[in-house]
């Protein structure tokens, strides 16, 4: 790979040169354009290489043994191969629709999903403007940070009585659930965030008058937005983790609620399918708001 | 009324911190006048960052006061608009973007849109930083971050340009090539300018007046020294001129002859 490499690179330079200098042929302008995408091909297979076959091992050796452990009979647990035959269909087509419980995983996914999507916008929200208020003042942060640590660790499933009690209604208890757990670290990283601004960039504020609201927006939140996303992927992460738990319970069309609908059936092969879905849905949302994190605080760290 | 446009009025400074109170100034009187570019030299820690401070009205004044063309100021504002030692340009605003935010707080009902482009284009003009505007300070180098630093402190029209050692953390040829810029600019503008400097050259080729603080605690102006050289100055030329090495003389004497600097030995 690495020869390959070495001698397009070489060559290219070399091939642009020439071309420059003669009147530009046909053939000159392909050979150029045929040695460009071949060494954009070599890299592109380069980084597939490097970046893609050690998940890959690791993945068929994880199936491998899994398969090994499970594959005697009498085991409790399915092998892969069993999964593969009991669940195809719900691995092959994430979105069929065969009635009211009879959908694809897609669908419940995108069920969850929106939920999450509501209480975690919610929290974040929520929880940007109080960790504004409380990054501003010692009292505030000295006051609430105790309380905030402790309700911080309260399990997402310990927060659904009190909720159902208040609400009487499953829907927006799981919506709760989902904002109560996710709003913490949102709080607390803003809060940290707000306290981290430079005295410079508050003298620059104070020599311009900005009002609060500038300085919201034009100070507050660019210099802040490391932390404040950092608060919002631990919640992304959390809110993920509640929806599950709180779909166990409310029901509905939810990931969360099949899981249970299908130990309660015995198709453990469905709950392991379910599994890989939830598991690479999240790892989705944790990149998603990392990428966007990255990308808006892309000029906030270095200086 | 005062003849002067900038007057500090018996000015002291007191800091408490945990049940321990420090005077940090005592008695500042100092008069600028409109269009003089005034220096304050002493070593560090005699708090002359915290009288630049105090003007600026980042900081309240103990006692006394700051008058500014008539009007006694005691919060900060753009009509005296602070280039700051470590620049503090904003890092995720472009160098445009960086000056046109005080172009648009400041003039914001004054002038049209338009206007205030071309006032941003002016004045990063000025310091010969028009060709990176769409840079993020990240991409640029430090002097040039401290030009873009002047830029938008010039772009706010102050009254008094405060500078806090503004050259104080770049090497001596880019220090050197901005001096020349800022002594340009002041011959065209005429700005009333008050710096912060540790660098007697620096304060003697800049100055028409230098002020020269005792060290702390309770630091107060020890001498003032008015700098006599006709302007346009040459750095080249002044380096033989009698008048310029007098008063190099004169500053490095009261600095390390009558107040030396003892905890820096």
């Amino acid at each position: 790979m690495g020869f390959i490499s070495f001698q397009s690179d070489a060559a290219t330079p070399h091939q642009t040169a020439a071309a420059a200098k003669e009147p530009r042929g046909i053939s000159t302008i392909l050979a150029t354009a045929r040695q460009s995408l071949v060494r954009r091909l070599t890299l592109t297979g380069q980084w597939l290489v490097t970046n893609m076959v050690p998940p890959l091992v690791t993945i068929v050796l994880l199936l491998l043994v899994w398969q090994i452990l499970c594959a005697k009979p009498g085991s409790s647990l399915p092998p892969p191969t069993a999964i593969w035959n009991d669940s195809r269909d719900l691995i092959l087509q994430p979105f069929f629709d065969y009635g009211s419980q009879d959908i694809g995983l897609g669908w419940r996914v995108l069920t969850s999903l929106q939920r999450v999507a509501t209480g975690f916008g919610l929290a974040a929200v929520v929880g940007i403007l109080i960790g504004t208020l409380i990054g501003q003042s010692d009292w505030a942060m000295r006051g609430l940070d105790p309380v905030f640590q402790v309700l911080r660790t309260v399990p997402p499933l310990a927060w659904l009585p009190i909720a159902l009690a208040a609400f009487r209604d499953s829907r927006p208890s799981a919506l709760f659930v989902i904002f109560i757990t996710s709003i913490w670290p949102i709080i607390i990283n803003t809060a940290v965030g707000i306290r981290n601004i430079p005295q410079d960039y508050r003298n620059v504020a104070a020599v311009l008058r900005l009002n609060h609201f500038e300085f919201f927006w034009k100070i507050m939140l660019p210099a802040a937005a490391p932390y404040i996303f950092t608060g919002l992927r631990i919640g992304i992460g959390l809110a993920w983790l509640a929806i599950v738990a709180a779909e166990m319970l409310t029901g509905g069309v939810g990931i969360g609620f099949f899981i249970w609908d299908a130990w309660n059936s015995s198709r453990i092969a469905d709950i392991v399918v379910a599994l890989i879905y939830i598991g690479l849905v999240g790892f989705a949302l944790d990149r998603l708001v990392g990428g966007i994190g990255a990308v808006v605080s892309r000029n906030t760290a270095k200086n | 009324m005062s003849r002067f446009y900038l007057k500090l009025d018996r000015l002291s400074k007191t800091f408490t911190r945990r049940g321990v109170t420090s005077e940090v100034l005592r008695d500042i009187d100092l008069g600028v006048e409109k269009g003089q570019f005034v220096s304050i030299i002493g070593h560090s820690g005699c708090g002359k960052s915290t009288m630049l401070n105090l003007v600026a009205g980042l900081t309240q004044a103990s006692t006394g006061g700051v008058i500014l063309d008539d009007r006694e100021v005691n919060s900060p504002g753009p009509d005296r608009a602070v280039v700051f030692q470590n620049h503090s340009l904003l890092p995720w605003l472009t160098v445009y973007a960086n000056v046109r935010l005080a172009v648009d707080k400041v003039f914001g009902s004054a002038k049209s849109r338009q206007a205030r482009h071309e006032w941003t284009m002016h004045n990063l003009d000025l310091v010969h930083m028009a060709h990176a505007k769409d840079k993020h300070p990240s991409e640029i180098s430090g002097g040039m971050k401290q030009r873009v630093g002047i830029a938008r402190a010039l772009a706010m029209e102050p009254k008094v340009l405060l500078l806090d050692e503004p050259f104080g953390a770049l090497d001596a040829l880019t220090r050197a090539h901005l001096q020349d810029s800022l002594m340009q600019i002041h011959a065209n503008l005429r700005n009333t300018v008050l710096m912060i400097t540790h660098d007697v050259d620096e304060a003697v080729l800049l100055s028409d007046k230098i002020v020269m603080m005792t060290n702390g605690p309770a630091a107060h102006i020890g001498e003032v020294l008015t700098v006599a050289l006709p302007r346009p100055r040459q750095r080249l030329e002044l380096a033989t001129d009698p008048a310029y090495i007098a008063a190099r003389e004169a500053v490095l004497k009261f600095l390390y002859q009558r107040h030396r600097f003892v905890e820096a030995a």
